[in-house]
């Protein structure tokens, strides 16, 4: 048994198989993630990078592919059971709170994570009630004064402070960002991602991050992926991830763009050579 | 008898059946057409086993079984088969009109000999000593309507009580958070399809008891009584809604009894005032379709300026 966090092998995925619109998400990823690892993932849309974090937190059913968390095959289990392992926060701020119900029972839903949900508790007890509060004081939003408030009423940024609170309050085993702070403005999301580097410092949480952000992707984590065409094209960790600038991972897409369209211009003169 | 007693004690019979409607359309944020069945299946159970000769209590209960019964075949369609629950409750409640034609041996059963819950609450009204009449905002209402009034008003109080308690729980939470938002529910580990079953089971044992009530007060149970049952709840829902608003459940829960009392009374007045009972499905169908798009065209006309955006 490994002491692995994560451990992805031969991931294989396709969307629409045998229709025009088909679309080969993943085509045979392999990942070994340490405990307490920070991966910052890049790559260009439909590279792989989405499905990869969904084929983990088990929304996407893997065509071929072992998923193990803290050493467990969890590849056949549904979503909500996977959940006991993994924290979520997701691109859209509406996604990962429930807008109806309120700020104290919207993380009363996250304080039962992975655990069973008894009918002869209550969801907002006193006690309960005031933990909350200390834990939303230490996101400094003001939010500890808003816990009668609904989700509905906070602004985007404010829902996704919330939701990052929601998905590591009970310490996951992992955490999944799927760009979490690209559908917010600058100031909301440099407050969001300098939350996200505080939790992850503080509870030393295993972490994989989406980003289409450059300086994110070089300023933040001790290991950077790097996706194409549903592989992972680079792996930087250590003194290369800590030396990588944004000028090399810019140089890096233009590589890879001019080697694409080399492969289409190749393409095309065979075609006009031989069909 | 009294209109205004005989408008109250339906109304809150039939907020039983508001309060079902209420858990699927508000809290599961799906609209349950299983209700339909449910009703008349409780009315139905009920009225077979008293016929019978069954203590009115045991059918009351067998038939709010019945009813969770009927929301579980619906759940059960929908978890396992991945039909939605739209059309799983169009099949269930199809189905169940063939079984409450079986269960009545017919497509109607009287109870005018048969003791029911309101015959047991005015023996029992009786018994402790109460007057055979009593003088209410002037009128004199029967021992028999007044007893009736009292166990409705005992059976609905409790069941909302109850409601509002189960759904500050951290399963009543857990329920709405998958009405409200499944995906944000899913990821924290919420088994939506369980707690759609769940739901469904209880407003469908709420719906099946209300029809058993109905069936007893009304003195015979009919295989046409649940039919369009469901948009008499959405009416009664949306009365309530506009009279005590859609902030927090214990307010929601209010205005399921206020508006479905409402609604009776108006439903009421509007008989007496001249109205064609055979108009009145057609009437609470126009006048729910009104509440649902009135809004949204008003919205339409005074549509507010773009939001700024976002910001912490």
């Amino acid at each position: 048994m490994s002491g692995a966090a994560l451990e992805l092998i031969g991931l294989r995925h396709t969307f629409f198989p045998g229709t025009p619109s088909e679309q080969r998400a993943l085509e045979g990823v392999d990942l070994t993630v340490e405990p307490g690892s920070f991966v910052v993932v890049v790559g260009i849309n439909g590279s792989g990078k989405s499905t990869m974090l969904n084929a983990i937190a088990g929304t996407v059913v893997l065509d071929e592919g072992v998923v193990r968390i803290a050493g467990q095959d969890v590849t056949h289990w549904p979503e909500h059971r996977r959940a006991g392992m993994i924290g979520r926060v997701f691109q859209n701020p509406f996604s990962g709170t429930a807008p109806h119900l309120t700020v104290a029972e919207n993380l009363a839903i996250a304080l039962q994570r992975g655990r069973s949900r008894a009918i002869f508790r209550w969801g907002l007890s006193s006690a309960r009630r005031s933990h909350l509060a200390a834990q939303l004081a230490n996101l400094g939003l003001g939010l500890e004064h808003r816990l009668p408030t609904p989700t509905g009423a906070l602004s985007g940024g404010q829902r996704q402070a919330l939701t990052l609170l929601m998905a590591t309050i009970l310490r996951p085993g992992l955490l999944l960002l799927d760009e979490h702070t690209a559908a917010l403005d600058p100031r909301s999301a440099e407050q969001v991602l300098r939350l996200t580097e505080e939790t992850v410092a503080r509870d030393r949480l295993t972490t994989l991050m989406v980003t289409h952000s450059m300086h994110q992707a070089v300023r933040i984590g001790d290991r950077l992926l790097l996706f194409h065409r549903g592989r992972i094209l680079d792996d930087f960790s250590g003194a290369r991830k800590r030396r990588l600038r944004v000028e090399d991972l810019l140089d890096r897409f233009d590589q890879i763009r001019n080697a694409d369209m080399l492969d289409e211009s190749a393409a095309e003169m065979l075609r006009r050579a031989y069909v | 008898m009294n209109l205004l007693v005989g408008a109250l004690s339906v109304g809150l019979l039939l907020s039983l059946l508001t309060l079902g409607v209420f858990l699927t359309y508000r809290v599961l944020n799906r609209l349950d057409l299983t209700t339909d069945g449910s009703f008349g299946l409780g009315a139905a159970v009920a009225a077979a086993l008293l016929a019978h000769g069954v203590h009115p209590v045991t059918a009351t209960i067998l038939a709010t079984v019945s009813g969770w019964l009927a929301g579980a075949a619906t759940g059960v369609v929908h978890t396992a088969f991945g039909v939605d629950t739209l059309l799983g409750g169009i099949l269930v409640s199809t189905a169940l009109y063939s079984v409450q034609l079986y269960v009545m041996q017919g497509g109607d059963v009287s109870l005018a000999s048969a003791d029911t819950l309101p015959g047991l609450a005015e023996r029992i009204w009786t018994a402790a000593g109460g007057p055979p009449e009593v003088d209410l905002f002037g009128t004199p209402v029967s021992a028999s309507n007044l007893a009736a009034l009292v166990l409705f008003v005992v059976f609905v109080l409790g069941s909302m009580f109850l409601m509002e308690r189960f759904l500050r729980t951290d399963l009543g939470i857990a329920v709405r958070a998958t009405g409200d938002n499944p995906q944000m529910a899913r990821a924290l580990g919420v088994d939506v399809g369980f707690m759609v079953t769940l739901g469904l089971v209880m407003a469908n044992g709420l719906i099946a008891l209300s029809g058993a009530l109905f069936a007893q007060y009304q003195g015979f149970a009919n295989v046409q009584m649940g039919l369009g049952i469901v948009v008499v709840g959405l009416a009664c829902l949306i009365v309530g809604e506009a009279l005590l608003g859609r902030s927090g459940p214990a307010r929601q829960i209010g205005g399921v009894l206020v508006g479905t009392v409402v609604f009776r009374l108006l439903v009421a007045g509007a008989l007496r005032a001249g109205l064609d009972a055979n108009a009145l499905k057609l009437v609470t169908a126009v006048f729910v379709l009104l509440a649902l798009v009135v809004p949204r065209a008003l919205a339409r006309v005074f549509r507010s300026p773009p939001r700024p955006p976002v910001t912490i």
